[in-house]
């Protein structure tokens, strides 16, 4: 992707985030730039899904600036945040469970339709006409991340890997420019991380960001094109993933050391 | 439903009052279609929001309030004051929409019921204005053109077109992105967040439409009986409401009204065969038999029988 410089970019900047007198984040600060795989990883309890939250609106940082695309997100609601085309998906599998995969993916499309109340009750044509756009491009995207076959079933009695793909599908629909995916790959086979791997390039490649939370090493190293380390609430490293597999400080922080237990 | 079978049940419908010359099941049968659009408007919030209210007789008594004072008071015709009945009620709608806009559960039905309470209370103390307990007799019934529509047939057809309209807004919504968003509310509020439903927006709205909705059955129900008091206001008929909708089925297109007629007529049949204390003894067995053996309702019940029918 050719975009200036500074366009699209996630902008963090001095991110804190206090749940009573624990700082899970304690200033943070990083970019992730247009068109990259970037992989957030550390130790349980770094703060990793702290900061997804506080990106996409869903707690409030204590202090600092998040902003993206030059403009600023922090206090935005999470709704108004996938509406700058910012989309996460959750760290426990999150479908709406009682709906056919068509229908969750129908309601991932929710910022792709425009129908208003007077739509909806008068304009039976231009409902129609959206009614059926809409089912399209679903139905694409079911294709995209191979759940064609499975789109009649409920959501809920889809095996575990398959749900997850169902949430992909879903925060696919809202047309992300930035997607947060946390822990994409965890509880899967090695066969459905290679399914999921393989999904997260080809969504990379339709020109959308990826910003991902993951403890898979294998997987993080081999996708990335940045990776930020966090430890105790702040960024102990940030680079290329060779840089990070050879940092001391990374190192010490996985292995775990007399002074870091302190 | 099968397309023959809804041709039957539209004809049905359509001739009623040609089969069923009684005036008093006539009577049953429209007041079965003034409880059929109210149970359709609480199937809008419950079934497909998942937010339960408790008070959704306020939005019935402010449609029926308002539609008396109007057409009596300043003497609106009825064709005037019905939709200043609905719009008062969507008013009222939008009001608890956005006091109860980030309460769920429990705290969403606390703020229904207060606000029915407060809406009795007024119905009651401001005499000057609805005549206290004593209520507001003399109601007119609608005319249209030269005719009246006071007699029991005329008066079917009236609110069988409120039915089919509500039930026309229901299937509309329903199958949108605007019902898509309310059911999201209900199954996963995080994840539809996440996508972009501005879920505070479509709880407001769905609480807007269902008050308005409740306001049309009120304003029906003021020209129909031609008398309204603070017995609009019942907490009874809310619970009939809620009956009426879970036991047909709720977050169904069609529960609603088969609960609405089912819990008209079988009162009404059970008072013919039975004294009343066995009257409510077997309404109230029948209704543990349906929570107990079709948990989500008649009509839910009866397509997953269809379904474990088909080859």
């Amino acid at each position: 992707m050719a975009r200036a410089a500074g366009t699209l970019t996630l902008a963090v900047r001095d991110l804190a985030v206090r749940f009573g007198g624990v700082a899970a984040l304690a200033g943070v600060s990083f970019d992730v730039h247009p068109g990259t795989i970037t992989s957030v990883i550390g130790p349980n309890g770094a703060g990793k899904t702290t900061a997804f939250n506080a990106i996409t609106g869903y707690l409030a940082p204590t202090r600092g600036r998040i902003e993206y695309d030059g403009s600023p997100l922090t206090g935005l609601r999470p709704s108004a945040i996938a509406a700058r085309g910012i989309v996460r998906t959750f760290q426990r599998t999150s479908v709406f469970p009682a709906l056919t995969v068509a229908d969750n993916v129908m309601i991932g499309l929710h910022l792709r339709g425009v129908a208003g109340l007077v739509d909806v009750t008068l304009r039976r044509r231009r409902l129609a006409a959206e009614e059926s756009r809409l089912a399209r491009e679903a139905d694409g995207i079911l294709d995209f991340v191979g759940l064609g076959r499975r789109r009649g079933e409920r959501a809920s009695e889809l095996p575990y890997g398959e749900q997850r793909l169902v949430e992909l599908a879903v925060a696919l629909g809202a047309r992300p420019r930035l997607l947060l995916l946390d822990e994409p790959g965890a509880g899967m086979t090695t066969a459905e991380k290679t399914t999921v791997t393989d999904l997260i390039y080809r969504i990379r490649d339709q020109a959308t960001t990826v910003l991902l939370v993951e403890h898979d090493m294998r997987m993080v190293m081999s996708i990335s094109d940045a990776v930020i380390v966090l430890n105790h609430g702040r960024v102990i490293a940030a680079g290329t993933p060779a840089a990070i597999q050879a940092h001391p400080d990374v190192i010490r922080a996985y292995l775990g050391s007399a002074g870091d237990r302190a | 439903m099968s397309g023959a079978g809804r041709a039957v049940l539209a004809g049905l419908a359509l001739t009623l009052p040609f089969w069923l010359p009684n005036p008093y099941f006539l009577h049953v049968a429209i007041m079965a279609g003034i409880f059929g659009v109210l149970a359709l408007s609480l199937n809008l919030l419950l079934g497909y929001t998942g937010q339960l209210s408790l008070g959704h007789a306020a939005f019935f008594g402010i449609g029926a309030y308002a539609s008396a004072l109007l057409t009596l008071r300043l003497e609106w015709s009825f064709w005037l004051a019905l939709p200043a009945a609905v719009a008062l009620a969507a008013l009222a709608g939008w009001l608890i929409g956005r006091l109860a806009l980030k309460l769920r559960g429990a705290y969403f039905v606390l703020v229904t019921i207060s606000f029915a309470g407060v809406v009795a209370l007024v119905s009651v103390n401001w005499m000057e204005l609805t005549n206290g307990p004593l209520g507001l007799p003399g109601v007119p019934a609608p005319t249209l053109g030269p005719w009246s529509l006071r007699g029991k047939p005329a008066y079917y057809y009236l609110v069988l077109a409120a039915v089919l309209l509500a039930s026309l807004v229901c299937r509309r919504l329903v199958h949108s992105r605007i019902g898509r968003a309310f059911v999201a509310l209900r199954e996963n509020e995080p994840l539809a967040e996440s996508v972009g439903v501005d879920v505070t927006h479509y709880l407001v709205l769905a609480a807007v439409v269902s008050a308005a909705m409740a306001g049309l059955a009120g304003s029906l129900y003021a020209h129909y009986t031609r008398f309204v008091s603070p017995e609009v206001f019942l907490f009874s008929y809310t619970v009939t409401m809620v009956i009426m909708v879970v036991a047909g089925g709720k977050g169904t297109l069609a529960g609603p009204l088969v609960g609405a007629l089912i819990f008209t007529v079988l009162p009404e049949a059970l008072r013919a065969v039975v004294s009343w204390q066995w009257q409510m003894l077997a309404y109230g067995v029948l209704l543990i038999l349906l929570v107990v053996f079709l948990p989500r309702g008649i009509v839910p019940a009866i397509a997953a029988w269809r379904v474990r029918q088909a080859p």
